[in-house]
């Protein structure tokens, strides 16, 4: 039987790196995801599994250092909150336009600004729609639980290096902090420097006689040769979209009203459909596991079927317009938020649910 | 005597090293980056370290040095260049790795990750060119413009009052712990040039004995940015730069 270990969101991210064979975590305190690095330097996997873990001087470093540590084609990722994540996007981009695998976990926090140290999901749109400059698209996955921050590890990296793409795990505070049962797979060992080689042929690990050098860059000053690069990247993008599209649903088939939420929002919009169907109402959830890809042919075929469809996010709506997108005029597309930290109940969403759809 | 008659392997003096292109560099005529790219070149062919060194190049003039030293290149992003070599050198600690850096790189928008790579000691070689000033986006200022000295951003010539002092950047690492070898030079003469390669060949037989980071800071022309003739900026450079930058060791944690 599988090992289940009592552990926070954060705390499974680091167990999860030693035990996938993660190379290399850089990163830089900030609440509310610090066990991420403290985890990590309790468990010293460099006297295990060699793996690298180093606390840079801010998220500026630490970014740029998952930039090298990509360049070499390891596996190595970050993790950080809201305004860390702001200062990592110059690196984004460049780790988007070098065409590099990399995993940064992201346990969003209320802003804008400092903002605050509780649970938020107002950096969507950042991680989804790009972040940094440039046309550029992360893969964007999604937790809500701790058992998904533990197995989001290694499908991010599976993802990363299958499309040469930053992956995101955008989790909240919630997550991070949730103690949850985690069970934990059998250890993955780190690669060799050939399984790197093989993987990555495109990796700066010293030019051997008989091959051309290895250069990561994002640079080409000639127009039609970004330009060709720039479709390429839409081309990958377009591959992503058809094929890495994950989502859960929950009482969608006889649905006639629709919630679309994400990460610890689903949870809690699950127990509103509970309630609601308790009441005799149809309603369902469409649960994005990743955000990008999102699941829009998924939501456009339920917009098709319900009367309406709601966005429950800890934001003041970002999610909604990709859900408007989908749903296309189909049905109408409602919103309800809260910010700042605040929680919804599921009381509160069926009540907003109600007026949203004129139910007594 | 036909020329064709002279150009025989005996009579060779000077060659290529086997390292560095044949693309035509992008370098103006004058300038300094040519000569440290084929010192570097030089220094890793000696060595026989071509399949185990990797170069991190920066943002301004030498963001091309992958075009013209055969290695394995990661290029950063502005003044990043050290955060990418600490993490390779950590994960790949049997290679050589060195970043090649102007001073705005460096002294200006890199200081945070220069100095804490310095103050980590990470096990790398640093080279820093030293033009005093913005070479790739025109002649603006750099924080080791010289006091006085005319760029398009200080047309009337550095001001302390307006555009603060000079940052003697290399002296300040030089005061930190994780640094084990620290070397002003240049390549204006080919004595010069010969003194540089040696310090650069030290930074990189010191970078495989674990004993920290070493920096080689390279006083440079840019006679383009300076507006002078490639002859008259070296003449420059001897009376004004080297008066604030000296040549010279300044640090030596093995000697």
């Amino acid at each position: 039987m599988a090992e289940k270990i009592l552990m926070k969101g954060n705390e499974a991210i680091a167990i999860s790196a030693i035990r996938n064979g993660v190379d290399g975590y850089f990163g830089y305190p900030i609440t509310p995801q610090s066990e991420v690095m403290e985890t990590l330097m309790k468990e010293k996997p460099w006297e295990t599994t060699g793996m690298v873990v180093l606390q840079a001087e801010s998220e500026l470093s630490s970014i740029n250092m998952v930039y090298g540590g990509a360049s070499c084609g390891k596996k190595v990722m970050t993790s950080s909150s809201s305004p860390g994540i702001s200062l990592m996007c110059e690196g984004i981009s460049y780790i988007a336009g070098a065409e590099l695998p990399c995993v940064i976990v992201d346990v969003m926090r209320g802003g804008p600004g400092l903002g605050t140290i509780q649970p938020s999901q107002s950096d969507y749109s950042q991680a989804v729609k790009g972040g940094g400059h440039g046309d550029y698209h992360c893969i964007v996955i999604a937790p809500a639980s701790a058992q998904d921050m533990y197995d989001f590890v290694d499908w991010g990296f599976e993802l990363a290096f299958k499309y040469r793409n930053p992956v995101i795990i955008l989790a909240d505070g919630i997550i991070g902090q949730l103690m949850e049962k985690v069970e934990l797979h059998p250890m993955k060992p780190r690669r060799t420097e050939e399984e790197v080689l093989r993987d990555a042929p495109w990796a700066t690990l010293g030019k051997p006689a008989g091959r051309e050098r290895n250069v990561i860059t994002s640079l080409s000053l000639d127009a039609n040769t970004q330009e060709n690069f720039n479709r390429k990247l839409k081309a990958k993008y377009d591959d992503i979209r058809e094929n890495e599209v994950k989502f859960s649903e929950y009482l969608t088939e006889d649905a006639e009203y629709l919630f679309v939420a994400f990460g610890c929002s689903s949870r809690i919009c699950e127990a509103a459909v509970d309630i609601l169907r308790e009441e005799g109402i149809k309603a369902g959830l469409i649960r994005p596991i990743t955000l990008f890809p999102f699941p829009e042919k998924e939501i456009s075929r339920l917009a098709g079927q319900v009367k309406s469809i709601m966005s429950i996010e800890l934001n003041l709506g970002q999610m909604v317009e990709d859900v408007r997108l989908a749903a296309n005029g189909q049905c109408p597309v409602g919103f309800y938020g809260r910010q700042g930290g605040n929680i919804y109940t599921p009381e509160e969403i069926v009540e907003e649910f109600r007026k949203f759809n004129n139910l007594k | 005597m036909e020329i064709s008659d002279m150009i025989k392997p005996e009579n060779l003096v000077y060659g290529k090293p086997a390292l560095l292109t044949d693309n035509v560099m992008h370098y103006c005529p004058g300038c300094s980056h040519g000569t440290v790219h084929k010192l570097i070149a030089e220094v890793i062919e000696d060595m026989g370290i071509q399949d185990k060194t990797i170069g991190i190049s920066p943002v301004g003039c030498s963001v091309f040095a992958y075009n013209y030293i055969d290695i394995d290149w990661q290029e950063a992003a502005h003044g990043r260049a050290p955060a990418l070599a600490t993490a390779t050198k950590r994960l790949c600690p049997d290679k050589y790795v060195f970043t090649y850096q102007g001073d705005g790189d460096l002294a200006s928008i890199g200081t945070a990750e220069i100095i804490h790579a310095c103050s980590r000691g990470e096990n790398i070689v640093v080279i820093f060119i030293n033009n005093g000033i913005y070479g790739m986006t025109g002649g603006q200022m750099a924080p080791t413009t010289l006091l006085g000295m005319k760029t398009s951003t200080t047309p009337y010539g550095r001001d302390a009052k307006l555009n603060g002092f000079p940052l003697k950047i290399t002296e300040m690492l030089a005061a930190l712990d994780g640094t084990a070898y620290i070397s002003r030079q240049s390549v204006h003469t080919a004595a010069a040039a010969r003194k540089a390669k040696n310090a650069i060949r030290k930074g990189f037989e010191y970078s495989s004995k674990g004993v920290g980071l070493s920096f080689i800071e390279i006083v440079s022309t840019c006679n383009s940015g300076w507006k002078l003739s490639p002859v008259e900026a070296n003449k420059w450079m001897v009376e004004h730069m080297f008066a604030k930058y000296p040549v010279g060791d300044i640090k030596d944690v093995l000697k």
